[in-house]
């Protein structure tokens, strides 16, 4: 009698694309799932995490912790991390698919919204993926060069990523030479000469995404004070319900701590964040490079927990050098797969890909290329434990296929596109640099930025 | 800092917040769920999951549920980690409804 697939005569081979928290979660949803699994998780860059490693601020160092789980994952008999390996340039999802029974794609949502207005492409005009990126010394923006030479900068869009924007622009070089930040931004944020930093939402204060986590250390920075116009807290009645939902703490406590910072006594300090409400970017202006916003103030209307924000033909200029765009992150299409442009992701239903509404055997998606850049790192653990199941579900339908020779099938692949792997000892051997170039600045860790740098240790 | 379960949880245990904690820090007892605060890491995820809203972080805890911040340390060591969401304990959605949710 032949061998089930998921036993150990016959594991279940999986290529995981992306190293980040959804790739994790399905890796150890599948080995936690009671099947005989063999996981190549394919990451682009030579270091893991994605973006717990290059998103999450770097004074946020207790969320980082839970790289310490990622880490029992990948010693889970049955991982295998395979770095520097980029999925749909070195190797092709069918290729993929013909080495492994299946193909899981967590590669997260790595482009950022645009505006779509005049002026945006004006230099002094970032994304917020752009200076995220390069203050977490991210390979691919390392060399990027922001400008902090004005006195005032606009951010759009008021989440976390707004938020961790507007701290790393507001914090003193003293509150962050003692954590990962890249020493390259440390650097230029050292000569920043940014007073004001403006935060500006499309809709209310009721309707700002912060979590009031992050909302509430604007009030607690060093040389820099929260700001906001008590007239803009005013609520209209359909925002006045929202907050007195008991279903909805987390916008209640988010209008508490705006209130709290709109009545505080301002101090004498060098730096202030002013969040602003009901506003839109109509266009950006400048001569060769951003010198003014143009806002247009909206209004709310729709019912409760559904209201949307309509410009009102009134305009407000506010002058400013430096603007960043942080309206949300988009998915990047992967070739050879159907991708729905509209919402940024690959098109799924519970996991699995779909192209013209059936079912493309093999192929699944988790994270934030499923279902669009929402939630935050636990929220994935949820998505990709439920993609797995309709894997495990699958399972009949896989087995067709027989045996698969797993990493062996692309390993030659890999070689003559003169890709060199990174296995996760080898990730352990970087991470030790790391630590220890730190070590020498009081940093938790000084990061490699350049892949080529991350390579040579390893030679 | 930690985050907290609160006396709300009694007798209800929905555990929707185990579903989303990244590090696997919720604990059980046939009663309710405990944070155990040297493995959380204060993301609060689990925060907006919580149908009875138990879940509070240390500095917006009333004044009448500090307790349950030693109790949460205490219990959190003695019991196995819950891992997966589990079903509700019976009466879970009558006493949500006498809560007030």
């Amino acid at each position: 009698m032949s061998d089930k697939l998921g036993t150990p005569g016959l594991p279940l081979k999986v290529a995981i694309v992306g190293s980040g928290p959804s790739g994790f979660y399905a890796a150890e949803a599948l080995l936690k799932s009671g099947l005989a699994v063999e996981i190549s998780m394919l990451e682009r860059l030579p270091v893991p995490f994605g973006l717990v490693r290059s998103g999450v601020a770097p004074d946020h160092a207790r969320l980082k912790q839970v790289i310490e789980v990622y880490t029992r994952i990948a010693e889970m008999p049955g991982y295998s991390y395979q770095g520097n390996v980029r999925v749909g340039e070195d190797i092709t999802v069918e290729e993929l698919c013909q080495g492994y029974h299946a193909v899981l794609l967590a590669c997260g949502a790595e482009a950022d919204k645009s505006l779509g207005i005049e002026g945006e492409g004006l230099p002094g005009s970032y994304t917020a993926t752009e200076f995220v990126g390069w203050y977490n010394g991210h390979p691919d923006y390392r060399a990027h060069e922001f400008d902090l030479s004005h006195e005032r900068a606009v951010i759009i869009g008021q989440g976390n990523v707004a938020a961790d924007v507007a701290r790393i622009l507001a914090k003193t070089p003293a509150e962050l030479s003692h954590t990962d930040i890249a020493e390259h931004a440390l650097e230029a944020l050292r000569a920043s000469r940014i007073k004001e930093i403006f935060v500006v939402g499309r809709r209310g204060p009721a309707q700002a995404k912060f979590t009031s986590k992050e909302l509430k250390e604007f009030g607690e920075l060093e040389h820099c004070d929260p700001a906001i116009d008590p007239a803009e807290l005013s609520l209209n009645p359909a925002s006045a319900a929202e907050i007195a939902d008991p279903g909805n703490a987390g916008a209640r406590k988010v209008v508490e701590i705006f209130s709290g910072f709109s009545t505080r006594a301002q101090r004498a300090v060098p730096r202030r964040v002013v969040f602003t409400f009901l506003k839109s970017p109509a266009r950006i202006t400048g001569n060769g490079r951003v010198e003014k916003i143009v806002l247009e103030r909206n209004a709310l209307s729709g019912p409760a927990m559904n209201q949307s924000a309509r410009g009102t033909g009134q305009f407000i200029d506010l002058e400013a050098g430096l603007l960043f765009r942080s309206i949300g992150y988009r998915g990047v299409p992967m070739p050879g797969l159907p991708f729905d442009q509209r919402s940024g992701t690959i098109p799924n239903r519970d996991g699995r890909v779909l192209a013209n509404d059936r079912e493309l055997p093999q192929i699944y998606v988790a994270g934030w290329i499923k279902r669009g850049p929402t939630g935050i790192i636990g929220t994935n653990r949820a998505d990709s434990v439920a993609t797995v199941a309709s894997l495990v579900a699958d399972l009949p339908k896989l087995s067709a296929a027989g045996r698969k020779s797993g990493f062996a099938s692309i390993q030659d692949q890999l070689q003559r596109r003169n890709t060199r792997p990174v296995s996760f000892a080898d990730w352990k051997s970087i991470d030790a640099a790391e630590i220890a170039r730190g070590a020498k600045s009081g940093k938790p860790r000084e990061k490699f930025t350049d892949v080529r740098e991350m390579l040579a240790l390893l030679a | 800092m930690t985050t907290v379960v609160t006396d709300n949880c009694r007798t209800c245990r929905f555990t929707d917040c185990v579903s989303v904690c990244p590090v696997e820090c919720f604990h059980y007892d046939d009663n309710m769920l405990y944070i155990d605060p040297d493995v959380c890491i204060d993301c609060s995820a689990c925060i907006p999951e919580c149908p009875v809203q138990a879940i509070f972080e240390e500095d917006d805890l009333p004044e009448d549920k500090r307790n349950w911040i030693e109790i949460n340390a205490q219990r959190s060591k003695e019991l196995p980690v819950c891992s997966e969401q589990m079903d509700p304990l019976p009466g879970a959605e009558e006493r949500k409804t006498a809560l007030g949710f």
